[in-house]
């Protein structure tokens, strides 16, 4: 394995700098996209030489847009703190009713938690609009419709499957034997459960919820179809924003770049679980 | 120790606490899950009766109509072939570059390492944004790349909004957003190949191409499958990437289902019709789905079983 060729070496190398442009240029470019003036993004050719300024995140901070024909009111502080409450909202409450669901499909084989568990699973995989089109009527006559609750409910759809399947995993790969010695100990179900087994699985859990998060954080339809201007998230939030600002592309960029740093800080703390979740546990990282 | 004194009554007491434990544990997960099913449910009967929230006085129960109109509506067709070739040209594409790049990316160097978690980042990008940073880059008036093809000698790329670029256009997105994830799963497998084989083709100084159609690509096949029916069944769903660079357009060049689901319900508000091709969609991704999960114990079991 170790007689390549400097002929190899070289162009592998090559190819490698090929695949890092392609992946990262877009994200380095929005990036220095964001502390540009109009006039500067605009120029014929484009440059990398100008001089940074930072007033598109002031913009979009203090929610004001200077135009040409005006001040501009800007909601993008509200949009950003929408995604941060539906995700770490939609979380926590997947947490707490997938986690003991999923040791229940870990630990017990009873009558129907196959299908229960399935049914669960098959979730991840249908077409969202399907339900999201009749839950829109249904969420008009029931006053959901641009709720907080409405949405983190429709968000368990994204994250209970997540949780479920990654969690119940960890837990499968667990010993019970730890738990047995626990529970001969003269300790409850309940105590086993919570000073053994969640303890154990913790590393599990926690990746499994920084994944959820993640998709959480990325979901465009959904509040698309259910939300209105001020419950929706960061990714619903910058479209709109492209249309209402026009031309403001220096804060459309910072937009962005606001919009995607959580997630990428989350993706550097989670990388070693990642490989993992996102096959739902069908490969180990 | 008490317990074990008296080891008749814990038991008794347990026997149904035991048996019910399971069930009430997963019903909390269940009971908020239930509620979904009920708009499920609502949809397959919406899909039989035609209703137009703009003609209320016209709603009424016509079976299988709406799925009878499809094999003449050309509208539809055109639908079933972009979802199609949408969802088959990305994959392709993704797994392609994506094993090529894991395979780039196999030995442990540290530098390598470094790739592979800095490729993770387009996968996490919401792909709406992603599509808006696209756009960004692509504005006729500004967008480096634009500017980049006219250098090339396309002065005037239109991309999303020309009908002749709007595929090409939306699957580069596709693909700069999805070929991690194809990447991740493909290098993780490759990692996990037993060396023994290798290293005896490389004793015996079998050709490279040898080795890699005939050890690499058989060994490496359950992750493939796996990793490329996933990737199927989100892609044939597409709707932020294309939703967001072009809602569609140009005419009706990328109406895939979910986005002419979408345009039917709130443009047309023909909710009949709409209904009837998610349905349609949610057929092909439950059949795709139980293919995907079947692969997927098969690989668990593998990943899992050995340690």
């Amino acid at each position: 394995m170790d007689h390549t060729s400097t002929l190899e070496k070289v162009i592998r190398g090559i190819l490698l700098a090929l695949v890092v442009i392609f992946f990262m240029f877009p994200i380095f470019w929005i990036f220095l996209m964001s502390f540009q003036t109009n006039e500067s993004i605009l120029r014929i050719p484009p440059s990398l030489a100008f001089t940074p300024t930072l007033e598109n995140y002031i913009a979009l901070v203090t929610g004001q847009m200077k135009t040409a024909a005006g001040s501009l009111q800007l909601n993008f502080m509200q949009n950003l703190w929408n995604s941060v409450l539906l995700s770490s909202a939609s979380v926590i409450i997947s947490l707490i009713l997938g986690v003991p669901a999923a040791y229940a499909f870990a630990r017990f084989k009873f009558r129907l938690g196959e299908d229960i568990a399935f049914t669960l699973l098959s979730f991840r995989f249908a077409p969202p609009l399907l339900v999201l089109l009749p839950l829109s009527l249904y969420f008009k006559t029931l006053g959901l419709t641009n709720t907080y609750i409405g949405l983190i409910w429709v968000y368990q759809l994204i994250c209970l499957p997540l949780i479920l399947w990654i969690v119940r995993g960890y837990f499968e790969d667990l010993s019970p034997d730890i738990e047995h010695a626990h529970r001969i100990a003269g300790y409850s179900w309940f105590q086993t459960f919570r000073k053994i087994a969640v303890p154990l699985a913790l590393p599990g859990i926690a990746a499994a919820g920084l994944l959820a998060f993640i998709f959480a954080w990325n979901n465009f339809v959904f509040a698309l179809v259910l939300a209105s201007a001020d419950k929706q998230p960061v990714t619903v939030g910058a479209l709109a924003f492209v249309t209402a600002s026009g031309i403001q592309y220096g804060q459309i960029a910072a937009a962005i770049i606001f919009s995607i740093i959580p997630t990428f800080v989350l993706a550097m703390f989670a990388q070693r679980y990642l490989v993992e979740g996102l096959s739902l546990g069908a490969v180990k990282g | 120790m008490t317990s074990s004194a008296m080891p008749g009554r814990p038991a008794k007491q347990s026997r149904f606490a035991r048996k019910a434990l399971p069930y009430l544990l997963s019903l909390p997960a269940l009971l908020m899950c239930i509620g979904i099913l009920i708009p499920f449910f609502t949809a397959v009967y919406y899909s039989l009766l035609r209703y137009r929230l703009n003609l209320p006085a016209m709603k009424g129960f016509i079976w299988f109509q709406n799925y009878i109109n499809f094999f003449s509506d050309p509208k539809f067709w055109n639908t079933l072939k972009i979802s199609l070739v949408y969802a088959g040209l990305t994959v392709v594409l993704e797994l392609l570059l994506g094993l090529a790049i894991a395979m780039l990316l196999q030995k442990r160097t540290r530098l390598n390492n470094f790739i592979s978690i800095l490729l993770l980042l387009p996968l996490m990008t919401a792909p709406a944004l992603a599509a808006l940073m696209w756009k960004l880059m692509t504005n006729p008036n500004f967008g480096i790349l634009s500017y980049l093809v006219s250098i090339l000698g396309f002065p005037d790329m239109k991309w999303g909004s020309d009908p002749a670029t709007a595929l090409f256009t939306v699957t580069l997105v596709d693909v700069w957003v999805y070929t991690p994830f194809m990447m991740i799963l493909l290098l993780a497998g490759l990692r996990s190949l037993p060396p023994a084989p290798f290293e005896a083709a490389a004793l015996d100084g079998v050709p490279r191409s040898f080795v890699f159609f005939r050890i690499t690509l058989p060994m490496l096949m359950p992750y493939i499958l796996t990793a490329t029916l996933f990737r199927l069944l989100d892609s044939i769903q597409q709707f932020d990437i294309i939703y967001a660079m072009t809602q569609g357009g140009p005419g009706d060049k990328l109406l895939v289902f979910q986005v002419q689901a979408y345009l039917d319900f709130f443009q047309a508000t023909n909710v009949g019709r709409s209904a009837a091709l998610m349905i349609i969609l949610w057929a092909i991704t439950y059949a795709l789905s139980n293919v995907f999960i079947k692969q997927w114990l098969k690989l668990r079991e593998k990943a899992h079983g050995v340690g």
